[in-house]
């Protein structure tokens, strides 16, 4: 099995249990985390400098998730990763569990970062940024936001940050799907054009599909070449992708499959 | 310390020459500023420490989680401010990336209290205290002096917690020593009595002191507490006190509502209750003035304690 080929099918397993998951909490995001399943495969099987057997390792790539309502494709693909057991991830949003419905750092290692807010997560990955840059640390930050979150003031103050000390460790990832809880972003709060917003705001910008592994491995390769300063991936994806009857539905944001739709979808994805 | 001539510095100056000193101590330590370097008196950690020091922009939110950021890989962050902009403006990012993801970023906020003066009501922080406070994980120190200020900014230096440091504008009498003694939630006895105890934070510490003073004069015994550390607060200090005076009066400038004078009332109705009268802000703004001018017109006076604790006796 090639390389493409082992990805995807991580990809596919994790979008099973994206909807397994889902369906047993009754509550959560469906659309986000199933259209950014390829990348997150990408990262943690392929990209990424971690070690599930030692989180807490020092030089560890740090993986910030901005958009925290994205988590159950993070929890599905640490769980791949063997960070966790598969099984605890029927225990999403539940109570007592390490799964909480928006990430909180101190309950689950593996987690970098507590959000669900969004607009934190470029600074607080600008914050880390520095400190590796003033201990001369290799590790990078790669910091995953949703193109809604670009509406954030905040995430601008961290674009302007980031620009202004050359933050070339750092790597922002946003997940273009055009869509976000009430409707279509350009109808809720137009942010085009991403791309000539963060050329001019001083980073680096690259473009791919958000589903082609070749795109995905490619970028991060390029990114870490790029000096002095940021570099942005701007990811374009489905929402909803592997599901056809979520594909592209901004419906499907903020909601979970009933067991029906649960299962309908696992048949599309199997 | 009763006299014309007292010593004034501001507690802003203690902060910025203990920063220098927590800088010296720990490698770890980094100061973060909106665009207020000299006047939150973080200047000189910047001469000496320029490698350490981050401006981020008149952009508090981004004060706060740039500081998160750091904090959650070593270092031990001070993120200064006026204290209406932070923790005003930002208050979601405290709680979420300081206080629930629990690092110990230091939160400075200086320009509290109205007596601020001429800057107006925009500027005078009398929120801060209740928005911190409310906060899980959060430690709130409110110094007394200058001098306490700065045992405090290098104790904060040393706890591996969320806190925030409650500063001054103006310049205030100087009513501790570098003996007395300074832990963080511990508060100090700094006049005994029996009759009533008035307990105080921040610069109304030392008019709380003046107060006891007359108040002594008149024969009535008054116990005078500085409350550095608003939360976790010192119960068994605030206990014996309601149990051995019966009678307490609370003195801040900040609102009553949700500061000093609601933390004791927690306490004190629920463990111990005896009648107790706030002296502080009552749900309103200020507005431009001398200090002294907007503390009379608050009520932040000498005379207003007395009276207080005159009327908070007659009540026991």
């Amino acid at each position: 099995m090639d390389e493409t080929e082992r990805l995807n099918k991580t990809a596919n397993l994790i979008r099973q249990d994206i909807i397994k998951m889902l369906v047993s909490a009754g509550s959560g995001h469906t659309a986000g985390p199933l259209g950014l399943s390829d990348i997150f495969a990408a990262l943690y099987f392929r990209i990424l400098n971690h070690n599930p057997n030692n989180p807490e390792w020092s030089e560890r790539d740090r993986l910030v998730l901005s958009c925290g309502h994205y988590c159950p494709v993070l929890y599905a693909t640490l769980a791949h990763a063997k960070y966790f057991p598969l099984s605890e991830l029927s225990r999403l949003r539940k109570i007592g569990s390490r799964l909480q419905g928006h990430p909180h750092r101190e309950s689950l290692s593996g987690l970098e970062t507590t959000s669900g807010p969004l607009g934190s997560g470029l600074s607080e990955s600008c914050g880390m940024a520095l400190a590796a840059k003033m201990d001369h640390k290799d590790w990078r930050v790669i910091c995953i936001l949703s193109d809604g979150e670009q509406d954030e003031g905040n995430t601008w103050e961290g674009v302007m940050l980031a620009a202004k000390y050359k933050l070339d460790n750092l790597l922002a990832l946003i997940d273009v799907n055009k869509i976000q809880i009430d409707g279509f972003t350009k109808n809720i709060m137009p942010v085009e054009s991403l791309k000539d917003k963060y050329h001019s705001f001083g980073w680096e910008v690259l473009e791919i599909d958000g589903h082609d592994f070749n795109q995905i491995i490619e970028a991060f390769r390029k990114a870490k070449e790029i000096k002095n300063k940021p570099t942005v991936i701007l990811a374009h994806t489905i929402p909803g992708k592997g599901v056809h009857f979520m594909e592209n539905k901004y419906e499907w944001h903020g909601k979970a499959p009933t067991k029906k739709e649960g299962e309908k979808a696992l048949n599309e994805l199997k | 310390m009763f006299d014309k001539g007292v010593k004034k510095v501001s507690s802003r100056d203690g902060f910025g020459e203990g920063l220098v000193l927590a800088g010296k101590d720990n490698e770890n330590v980094v100061v973060l500023s909106a665009d207020l370097e000299e006047s939150t008196r973080i200047d000189k950690f910047i001469k000496k420490f320029p490698k350490r020091f981050f401006e981020v922009g008149v952009a508090e939110q981004n004060l706060v989680t740039v500081a998160s950021g750091l904090a959650a890989v070593g270092k031990i962050p001070f993120a200064t401010s006026y204290a209406v902009f932070s923790p005003g403006r930002n208050w979601e990012q405290i709680r979420t990336t300081i206080c629930y993801n629990n690092v110990p970023v230091k939160i400075i906020g200086s320009h509290t209290g109205i007596s601020v003066g001429a800057d107006g009501a925009t500027h005078q922080a009398l929120e801060d205290i209740a928005l911190m406070r409310v906060l899980p994980n959060m430690v709130v120190i409110s110094p007394c002096d200058s001098i306490e200020a700065k045992k405090a900014t290098q104790a904060l230096a040393k706890i591996n917690k969320p806190c925030y440091l409650r500063l001054s504008r103006n310049e205030t009498p100087i009513i501790t020593t570098d003996k007395t003694p300074f832990k963080i939630g511990k508060a100090e006895v700094f006049r005994e009595g029996t009759s009533a105890t008035i307990i105080a934070t921040g610069e109304m510490v030392y008019y709380s002191l003046l107060a006891a003073k007359q108040l002594e004069e008149n024969n009535i015994s008054v116990r005078v507490i500085n409350v550095h550390t608003i939360k976790p607060l010192d119960t068994e200090c605030v206990l014996k006190a309601a149990e051995e005076t019966r009678a307490i009066v609370t003195v801040e400038d900040h609102q009553t509502v949700g500061g000093l004078g609601s933390a004791i009332a927690e306490v004190v109705s629920q463990r111990y209750p005896v009648p107790i009268k706030m002296i502080g802000i009552n749900d309103t703004f200020g507005e431009s003035g001398t200090p002294e001018q907007l503390m009379e017109k608050y009520g932040l006076t000498v005379e207003n304690i007395i009276k207080a604790v005159t009327t908070v006796i007659r009540m026991k």
